[in-house]
């Protein structure tokens, strides 16, 4: 009997040296006369255990990890094929505590199937959404996306029906439905995890909006520095197309998806969606004024809907399951879960997907299981470069849209990074304004110039010269910003920047220069 | 990449390039990513032939290639070492990470060692934030990178030039 045994093609697991176990254990089993199928799947996202290797067995799916190389041989001897006991077993995978914990929805087949396997998607209800949504009208789809309260997951969380349902009212011979797969926030992998590990779910969405609006052609913009992600989505396409599930007959049903893959170019900006949609028709990436809304007038001036992944790979289990099955999970306005990202310094980073409601210090203590360098954790930036950084009294926010608000921060797409006490968090304000200042695209004055002047006053600021008038300076600066810029970037650089000097305000020599009430009244 | 390029030769590969491409709609990024892929960088002399194909002026072009920070106009060594500053790598030590690089391979970034073996650029997220700090070497990832992983990272490149 041939017995399957997993190995992640995931970027991070990769970076583990994952390509090279794979050999080793192809090889190994070889030599040993013993018959085995490697399927390199995608990361189950417990990232401290990889190369995590998984074999199945009569009572499922038994992991090892985190596997080097030197292990195979002694994995062999142990009979880690018929999934016996070894020093880096960690039992059966779907009972490690960690993924147990979770409410896998949209990443429900991440790590779990091959990823370009048409085959096992299906087999692991892949394509039930689109069949369900085959079978209803525009108007159908885009209600029950709507009632299911999905938000955008890309960190603006603009509901995904409304936009939807705009792109869907127009008239027009051509619509868009267009990919942000530009994740360039810090802290952020999720899209990379669902584009490498699991493609057709993102594909499948993407047909469901065309279906739902009208919309015969898709664009993903990935980033340029996700190749593996390439040629996962690549071959996942190609299979689709195979098969009929892309193309001008979409599984028979007269209407025409079809998908491709196109290249950023390293620019961050683009991330932000008129500017993604510029680069898309091949100009610099500079942020349109807005209106006209890219629904009405988006990509070559046509209705397009833009999304980020984790919304479009979250539509097809709101299809197959119905909206209410979704809306069931999370608090308040915030619906379903977040697939939320550890990085940083934590001991056990990785990918948890979980309802909306769960707070930060179940996040980075429970799954996080604290910093990896053992010291207290300081500060927390969540939602990406523009994100806050919190200190430990707002540990406990649940997160959720809204909850973040009140205190001013944002979920932005899920992207938690923690920060041991050794941060200088002067620092890290002034690299929020100098990655403001590389990134910018250039167009309007807040952005352009205010960052570069931003990195300026901070050093005033930590070199103690002009202390009070220079905080006081670095507050107007960022109003400006804030209210001033066309897009968030230069709009929400402000967050990292404020924060950092309200909750952290000795890392600026406040008190030590003792001119903080001054610095108040200036 | 083809590394002792005439020329000529690459005027005919960018020629090629175009006639690929240049019907694409919004072909400009697909072509520039399809040359700097088979020659390493965008030579200037394509501006002219790629603003005739795609009816653009030699300005937009340029503006294109220059907006970006993933296209170059110069040639790179034989390995680009890309090294993530962002926020996650810093929480995990990238600062000390990036000031050992330019120690060893005595360049700063954007520069190429004396040996053309290895140009060093920063990036600003590589997706591996889980496994902080990240570096990439064409593209290949590196997650939990320290200063004796990147020493013999570095050795390694060399070393498989030396060979090639």
């Amino acid at each position: 009997m041939v017995t399957k045994i997993y190995i992640p093609r995931d970027s991070s697991a990769l970076a583990m040296g994952a390509d090279k176990v794979a050999i080793a254990v192809v090889a190994e089993a070889k030599n040993r006369g013993l018959d085995v199928e490697v399927i390199r799947n995608g990361s189950r996202g417990l990232y401290w255990l990889e190369t995590m290797v998984e074999v199945a067995t009569a009572n499922g799916r038994v992991a090892y990890g985190p596997v080097k190389v030197k292990d195979v041989p002694s994995l062999f001897d142990a009979g880690f094929i018929d999934g016996k006991a070894h020093a880096l077993s960690l039992g059966l995978t779907e009972e490690i505590a960690w993924l147990k914990k979770q409410q896998r929805l949209t990443f429900a087949r991440v790590g779990v199937t091959d990823p370009v396997s048409l085959d096992d998607y299906i087999a692991h209800d892949g394509y039930n959404g689109l069949k369900n949504a085959l079978k209803l009208s525009g108007e159908d789809i885009v209600k029950i996306v709507t009632d299911s309260g999905l938000r955008g997951r890309g960190g603006a969380a603009f509901p995904t029906g409304i936009k939807w349902n705009t792109v869907l009212g127009c008239e027009a011979e051509q619509k868009y439905i267009v990919c942000n797969a530009d994740e360039g926030d810090s802290g952020t992998y999720s899209d990379r995890m669902i584009m490498e590990g699991d493609p057709f779910v993102l594909i499948e969405g993407m047909t469901i909006a065309g279906v739902a609006v009208g919309a015969t052609r898709g664009y993903i913009y990935l980033r340029s520095e996700y190749p593996h992600a390439l040629i996962a989505l690549n071959e996942a396409i190609a299979n689709a197309e195979k098969a009929g599930y892309l193309g001008d007959n979409v599984l028979g049903s007269g209407k025409a998806f079809h998908l491709e893959v196109r290249r950023a170019a390293g620019a961050y900006v683009c991330g932000e969606e008129t500017s993604l949609l510029e680069s898309l028709e091949g100009k610099r990436g500079l942020v349109r004024f807005k209106p006209p809304l890219p629904a009405i007038e988006g990509l070559f001036g046509k209705p397009t809907v833009v999304n980020n992944v984790i919304s479009l790979a979250t539509v097809p289990i709101i299809l197959d399951k119905g909206a209410q099955f979704y809306a069931d999970y999370g608090m308040g306005r915030s619906r379903g879960t977040l697939p939320i990202q550890l990085a940083g310094n934590l001991k056990h980073s990785g990918l948890v997907e979980l309802a909306f409601g769960a707070t930060l210090r179940e996040l980075l203590y429970d799954f996080g299981g604290g910093s990896f360098t053992g010291k207290p954790i300081r500060a927390v930036q969540v939602g990406g470069p523009l994100g806050a950084y919190l200190p430990e009294s707002q540990f406990d926010t649940p997160l959720d849209y809204e909850e973040f608000t009140k205190i001013w921060a944002v979920l932005g797409h899920g992207g938690i990074v923690a920060f041991d006490d050794s941060v200088d968090m002067a620092k890290m304000a002034r690299y929020a304004f100098e990655f403001c200042a590389i990134e910018s695209c250039g167009k309007c004055t807040p952005c352009r110039i205010g960052s570069t002047r931003g990195v300026e006053v901070i050093d005033k600021i930590t070199s103690g010269k002009d202390h009070a008038k220079n905080i006081a300076l670095v507050r107007d600066l960022s109003d400006t910003m804030l209210n001033g810029s066309l897009c968030a970037l230069g709009g929400m650089t402000p967050y990292p920047v404020l924060s950092a000097l309200n909750h952290f305000g000795e890392d600026f020599g406040i008190g030590d220069f003792g001119l903080s009430q001054e610095s108040k009244a200036g | 990449m083809l590394d002792s390029h005439s020329t000529q030769e690459m005027g005919a590969t960018i020629h090629g390039l175009i006639v690929l491409h240049q019907h694409r709609p919004g072909a400009l990024l697909p072509l520039l990513h399809a040359i700097q892929d088979s020659i390493g960088f965008i030579p200037e002399a394509a501006y002219a032939p790629i603003s005739k194909a795609l009816a653009l002026s030699v300005a937009e072009v340029h503006g294109v290639v220059t907006f970006y920070h993933h296209f170059r106009t110069h040639k790179a060594g034989q390995h680009v070492m890309q090294i993530c500053r962002a926020e996650s790598c810093q929480a995990m030590g990238s600062e000390a990470l990036e000031a050992h690089a330019k120690k060893c391979l005595n360049v700063d970034y954007h520069q190429t060692t004396a040996d053309g073996a290895i140009t060093l650029e920063p990036v600003y997220c590589l997706g591996n934030c889980a496994l902080s700090p990240s570096v990439m070497v064409g593209d290949e990832i590196y997650g939990r990178v320290t200063a004796a992983d990147l020493d013999a990272l570095i050795l390694e490149v060399r070393h498989a030039e030396a060979k090639a």
